[in-house]
């Protein structure tokens, strides 16, 4: 049997980890294009746009995200596909992703006080224009910190895309531990990666909370 | 007889099951200013807001310049071009400075020149006296400021007529007089204009007719002279014993 020794296994691990920061920047930057879409359909003044969106956060939410990926892995199957994990890995990711942030961020367009709404349509602007111009503008700055913070969420979510076998940090462990039987030191690593990538995140997402809060004061 | 700028007759409005406008009929001409008085809850805001359509309303009628808001097809963009509106709560745009709050809807709506538009923002400004203030956000302009460039922002898209929603309400007593001023300039500028307002004084200054509401009803109106010497209504001897 093959020796490994501590470096071997941060070392082996180190390289799984590019593979969750890259997972969790494709999921983070879809889920939030088809998020900004789910959202729209969400605040537009039409009913069935509404249901739309409504049915489709409340389906994401209302699931595991372990089920999404077993279903975006194996239900291709019945249709004759064979969807690569990673490709699965990053349809349920980001499937799940967007309807978390079109609902933080439906959060932060509703904390915008109607008094807005009504100075826009009172000057003749037209409902598009009112959300792009005046609406979006004020909820984008309140929507920064807790988008930043739910990232945390997504790096995290990326552990259970090992399930379906894709080899990012978490799966890199349960194969290294299978060959050295330390559990402790290589799943204690595997934990401290984690909270290396999402420390810095959530700090920061605390940091720019307090700035804009401070700029939106002074404004 | 003045030419009839806005003409609302027999309105009715509920919110579910509360009738808060029962029957309103009210015609203001040309140049002329109308104000509304009357205690809280008796419709006020709710009546001028049903004029550029901000609250749909169930029977009657309002046309603004020939315009009948009550009418399913109606373009309320093309309505609301010609009145402008100052609310209590001033509903500045927080992220634009006041120039910006102002040059807003010439450019979007109107798709104005952008040279031609901030000239005139400039000036609109200078006639609100907040020059120097032009590029002063919302957050660092005192209440009675901020409902300066709320009027100038609404006076950019010249409209016909200004509805001013107790816009001196949420002032401090000191700053409520530097909104008035403005207020009366336009009015004798020949801007028509409908007031919701408390401000008693003013109103018998600058009004031509004032108009008396109480539980979704007119009870009286009468040019200013008779209408606070002369009340005949008891509902409105007793409100403007209460207040003046």
């Amino acid at each position: 049997m093959m020796n490994f020794s501590t470096w071997d296994i941060i070392h082996n691990l180190l390289l799984a980890a590019r593979w969750t920061v890259a997972l969790s920047l494709a999921a983070f930057f879809g889920g939030g294009m088809m998020g900004a879409l789910i959202l729209f359909l969400r605040v537009v003044p039409n009913r069935i746009a509404g249901l739309v969106a409504r049915f489709y956060i409340e389906v994401f939410q209302g699931t595991p995200l372990l089920m999404q990926l077993f279903l975006a892995f194996f239900a291709p199957a019945l249709f004759g596909m064979n969807v690569p994990a990673w490709v699965a890995a990053f349809a349920a990711l980001t499937l799940w992703t967007a309807a978390f942030l079109a609902e933080i961020w439906r959060g932060c367009v509703e904390a915008i006080p109607k008094g807005q709404w009504e100075a826009a349509s009172s000057l003749a602007l037209p409902y598009i224009a009112q959300l792009r111009y005046i609406v979006l503008p004020q909820a984008l700055r309140i929507a920064v910190a807790p988008t930043v913070g739910f990232l945390v969420q997504v790096v995290k979510g990326t552990a259970l895309t090992s399930i379906i076998g894709f080899v990012e940090l978490s799966k890199a462990g349960t194969i290294i531990t299978n060959a050295t039987f330390e559990p402790f030191t290589v799943y204690g690593c595997v934990a401290l990666m984690y909270f290396a990538l999402c420390w810095p995140i959530s700090q920061s997402s605390r940091w720019l909370e307090r700035r804009l809060n401070a700029a939106h004061q002074a404004h | 007889m003045v030419e009839a700028l806005l003409v609302i007759d027999n309105l009715h409005k509920r919110f579910g099951n509360v009738e808060v406008i029962k029957g309103v009929s009210l015609t203001v001409g040309k140049g002329e200013v109308a104000c509304i008085i009357g205690p809280s809850g008796s419709g006020k805001s709710t009546l001028i807001r049903c004029v550029n359509a901000l609250v749909p309303f169930e029977q009657g009628s309002v046309t603004v310049l020939g315009i009948e808001v009550n009418d399913p097809k109606l373009d309320k963009l093309k309505l609301r071009k010609h009145v402008g509106m100052v609310f209590q709560q001033y509903n500045l745009f927080p992220h634009r400075t006041a120039l910006q709050n102002v040059m807003m809807a010439p450019i979007q709506v109107l798709k104005r020149n952008k040279a031609e538009v901030e000239a005139e923002a400039y000036a609109l400004l200078k006639k609100v006296r907040l020059e120097g203030k032009e590029h002063s956000y919302p957050g660092e302009l005192s209440g009675g400021q901020q409902q300066r460039v709320a009027i100038a922002r609404s006076l950019a898209m010249k409209p016909d007529l200004m509805l001013f929603d107790e816009v001196t309400a949420a002032l401090d007593p000191e700053t409520v007089g530097e909104v008035l001023i403005t207020i009366r300039q336009l009015a004798e500028e020949g801007m028509t204009c409908v007031l919701v307002t408390h401000e008693m004084g003013f109103a018998r200054e600058v009004a031509n007719e004032v108009y008396f509401t109480d539980r979704g009803v007119i009870v009286e109106h009468a040019p200013p002279a008779s209408f606070f010497t002369n009340p005949t209504d008891p509902r409105t001897k007793a409100f403007l014993s209460q207040v003046l």
